[in-house]
């Protein structure tokens, strides 16, 4: 960490640089217990460089360590890079450890910019005044995102704080040849999708691929009864804790699941979403509920042009209004809103150049950026993004809208739990949850 | 200050073994008086530093673990910390659906360790003492598992276990079929699963302590029991293991810590869920990640501690009463 500081520290001194950065600057250096060959190194070994190019420069830490992601972000920093002469240092971490250490990460010395999600995750933070409003920068991309993205990238105190790159639905996918195959037919509504499962088990597939040694996947197929039975509100509060676990209203959600649990792959316990995506590549399952993430799985293109998507079918209320659609993108840390090169680098995250950069590398994503250029987009991701844009509401996921520890601690065990013999406590559900939300 | 205390506490408990009491006492305190200003500086130095060091990094973040699981504190700010009573140590133990099959889990894998890996280590350890060639590649294969890292072990048991492409499977011949035995999804198959690897490891840990203890077994014990027309099961189970006493007891109390930290098998399977509760990964779960609720995750490694406290003790209080002799 101390590297990047001294990275940041270095770039900093430079012709035309006004007198809080050089104060700042000197604070880093004294602090540190590096100061004075840091500041010598300032002095002496930037002065070429800097009178050279003039350039500012930021740091960014990223959380987006699988190939493509990796990738894609620096086809982005490269993109900026080429357009404003700033230099990006990127940091990449194994995403697991990113999100695992974001606490402390922040606490710490962050990154100027860095990659994270829009809901409670990014509220949480924002609330406890760990990140930089940016609200200047919205003022120059706020044209390019919708309502929705835009009620997404707001903190709790109504300023804004996340810039949006891309999102992904969940929904149920499948093999457009199995299904020709089989004359099987789009189920618009619950009881149809039940009535399929049956017919499906019968065709001696595994009707729902489903996995869940991780824990998380089964959060989805919660989130979705939940929201079509009780609607998108009920799971905002829900997830908040305002409306309580131990009532008719979540019984009434595993109720409705129990009807699934005989069609779902009984060895979901034991499987990873990669394991899952496999089998329904070799059609041995008849669909999956999952982001559309499970796409990166396929690189046999022929499999990956027979994938197809429909939204999760309505049950009770507000029809398929709700859609259950991630957003990943960038925030900036509380350090870092002084550097004027990171908030021109989440502006540029926001404008559809940026996204355009990113897409272009990993298109199994959708750009949120009005403007954007979707001409590249596979039939599939298209009907996805149109998913997306005629979604009424858009929930964030089960781990994103709610208290880290509620979903980790207690959803996850508690998920695998009623996959396994179908048995959920609501009870301990809500004296767990009030447990834990008190705590924060 | 800690010298003189310790001698004359280890005279007082000498005296109920019957020696003289009034004299030993004075005799110690003389020497201690002969120490030169300068050795008394020395010791202070050398006594000092290990305490603090073991202050700053054992005593002091205990302590605070105690503390702040009478608290609810979000990690963020010290201003946040409030206090909290007994709530932490209600939702363990009523609350916490994990908790008690942690318990059973972490009983069950100390007798599993106990009956079966300790053994094992100790019959690997017999067995290479043998003047067999080759004993040392055997040796370095049977203690690599020890040194493996835990993403390693991880990936090593999943090309073992695994449904559909694991090896188990693949040799059972059912692979890829219904009949596939699920060994990490299975929440009653996952924990033997699981046991196995760890005995894997510590098999491995307990043989080479038991060869460095067989290697300090005097020869000419075992020549004396051949001698008399002991068989080899008699010398060893008559001569030897009472020989290795001191062994023994590290091997115990390893054992037992074993089974309390036991933890990196599970972690790598899945999180210590379904099936796999155990009392360490539910520490880790609450302190560590996103999902950190610190208080009632201290709660949790204050009970692993106190539970920790009790073989701790028993072992400290037997080394010490050894020292007399």
């Amino acid at each position: 960490m101390s590297i990047n500081e001294e990275r940041s520290a270095n770039g900093i001194i430079r012709p035309g640089f006004d007198r809080r950065t050089l104060l700042k600057t000197l604070g880093v250096g004294a602090v540190g217990a590096a100061g004075i060959p840091l500041l010598a190194a300032c002095t002496g070994g930037s002065a070429p460089g800097a009178s050279a190019s003039a350039s500012t420069s930021l740091t960014f830490g990223s959380g987006s360590s699988d190939d493509v992601p990796k990738a894609a972000y620096k086809a982005v920093t490269d993109a900026f890079t080429a357009k404003t002469k700033d230099k990006v240092t990127t940091n990449v971490v194994p995403h697991n450890d990113f999100q695992n250490k974001i606490s402390t990460y922040l606490q710490g010395s962050p990154d100027d910019a860095f990659t994270w999600f829009a809901g409670y995750r990014m509220q949480y933070y924002a609330g406890k005044g760990l990140l930089a409003p940016i609200d200047d920068v919205w003022g120059k991309i706020g044209a390019n995102f919708s309502d929705g993205m835009k009620k997404a990238s707001t903190g709790p105190d109504g300023k804004m704080y996340f810039v949006p790159n891309y999102n992904y639905p969940w929904g149920f996918f499948f093999r457009k040849s199995v299904w020709a195959e089989k004359g099987y037919a789009v189920p618009k509504t619950f009881d149809e999708l039940k009535t399929l499962c049956a017919k499906m088990k019968s065709d001696g597939l595994v009707p729902i691929e489903f996995t869940d040694k991780d824990g998380w996947p089964a959060m989805g197929t919660f989130d979705y009864i939940n929201m079509r039975l009780n609607g998108y509100q009920f799971h905002m509060d829900l997830t908040a804790h305002k409306e309580s676990w131990d009532q008719k209203k979540v019984s009434d959600v595993f109720d409705t699941w129990k009807a699934l649990l005989p069609y779902q792959n009984p060895a979901a316990l034991g499987m990873t979403w990669q394991d899952g995506a496999i089998n329904m590549g070799k059609k041995k399952s008849g669909m999956f509920l999952l982001g559309s993430f499970v796409t990166q799985q396929y690189t046999d293109k022929t499999i990956l042009d027979d994938i197809d998507f429909f939204p999760f079918p309505e049950i009770a209320m507000e029809g398929q209004d709700a859609v259950e659609a991630p957003i990943d993108g960038l925030l900036l840390s509380k350090k870092g809103g002084n550097n004027q090169a990171a908030r021109d680098f989440l502006a540029f995250m926001g404008s559809p150049e940026g996204q355009d950069a990113y897409a272009k590398v990993d298109p199994s994503n959708i750009a949120t950026a009005k403007g954007a250029d979707t001409s590249t987009f596979s039939p599939l991701t298209k009907k996805c993004a149109e998913t997306i844009a005629n979604a009424k509401s858009i929930s964030q996921f089960f781990d994103r809208d709610a208290l880290p520890a509620m979903a980790n601690n207690v959803m996850i065990p508690a998920l695998q739990g009623f996959i396994k013999d179908g048995t959920i406590d609501v009870k301990n559900l809500e004296s767990q949850a009030k447990a834990l939300y008190a705590a924060q | 200050m800690s010298t003189p205390t310790e001698l004359s506490d280890s005279a007082r408990r000498g005296s109920h073994a019957g020696q003289k009491p009034p004299a030993r006492p004075r005799r110690m305190s003389g020497r201690v008086r002969r120490l030169s200003r300068r050795d008394k500086v020395v010791l202070g130095i050398m006594v000092g530093i290990p305490t603090l060091v073991q202050l700053a990094f054992v005593w002091i973040p205990t302590l605070l673990s105690v503390f702040l699981s009478f608290t609810r504190w979000n990690g963020l700010s010290l201003s946040d910390i409030r206090a909290a009573g007994v709530a932490n140590y209600s939702y363990v133990f009523t609350d916490n659906p994990a908790f008690w099959p942690a318990v059973q889990h972490n009983i069950l894998w100390l007798l599993f360790l106990a009956v079966i890996a300790t053994p094992l280590g100790l019959l690997l350890a017999v067995l290479l003492d043998q003047q067999i060639r080759g004993s040392k590649i055997y040796q370095s294969i049977f203690f690599v598992p020890v040194m493996l890292s835990l993403a390693l072990v991880g990936i090593i048991w999943q090309l073992f276990y695994q449904k559909d492409n694991g090896l188990l499977n693949f040799l059972l011949g059912t692979a890829g079929t219904p009949a596939a035995v699920d060994w990490f999804g299975n929440s009653s198959i996952n924990i033997w699963a699981a046991l196995v690897a760890a005995t894997w490891r510590h098999a491995g840990y307990v043989m080479i302590l038991y060869l460095a203890g067989l290697k300090g077994v005097d020869a000419s014990l075992k020549e004396a029991a051949s001698l008399d027309g002991a068989n080899a099961t008699q010398t060893f189970f008559r001569i030897v293991f009472p020989a290795m006493a001191p062994i023994n007891i590290v091997i115990v109390v390893i054992t037992i810590i074993e089974s309390l930290r036991a933890f990196d098998v599970v972690w790598v399977i899945n999180k210590g869920t379904n099936g796999l509760e155990l009392i360490s990964a539910l520490v880790i779960t609450y302190l560590i990640g996103e999902g950190q609720s610190i208080g009632i995750g201290s709660a949790f490694a204050v009970i692993l501690l106190v539970i920790s406290l009790v073989p701790i003790t028993i072992y400290l209080s037997r080394t010490f009463r050894k020292e007399k002799f």
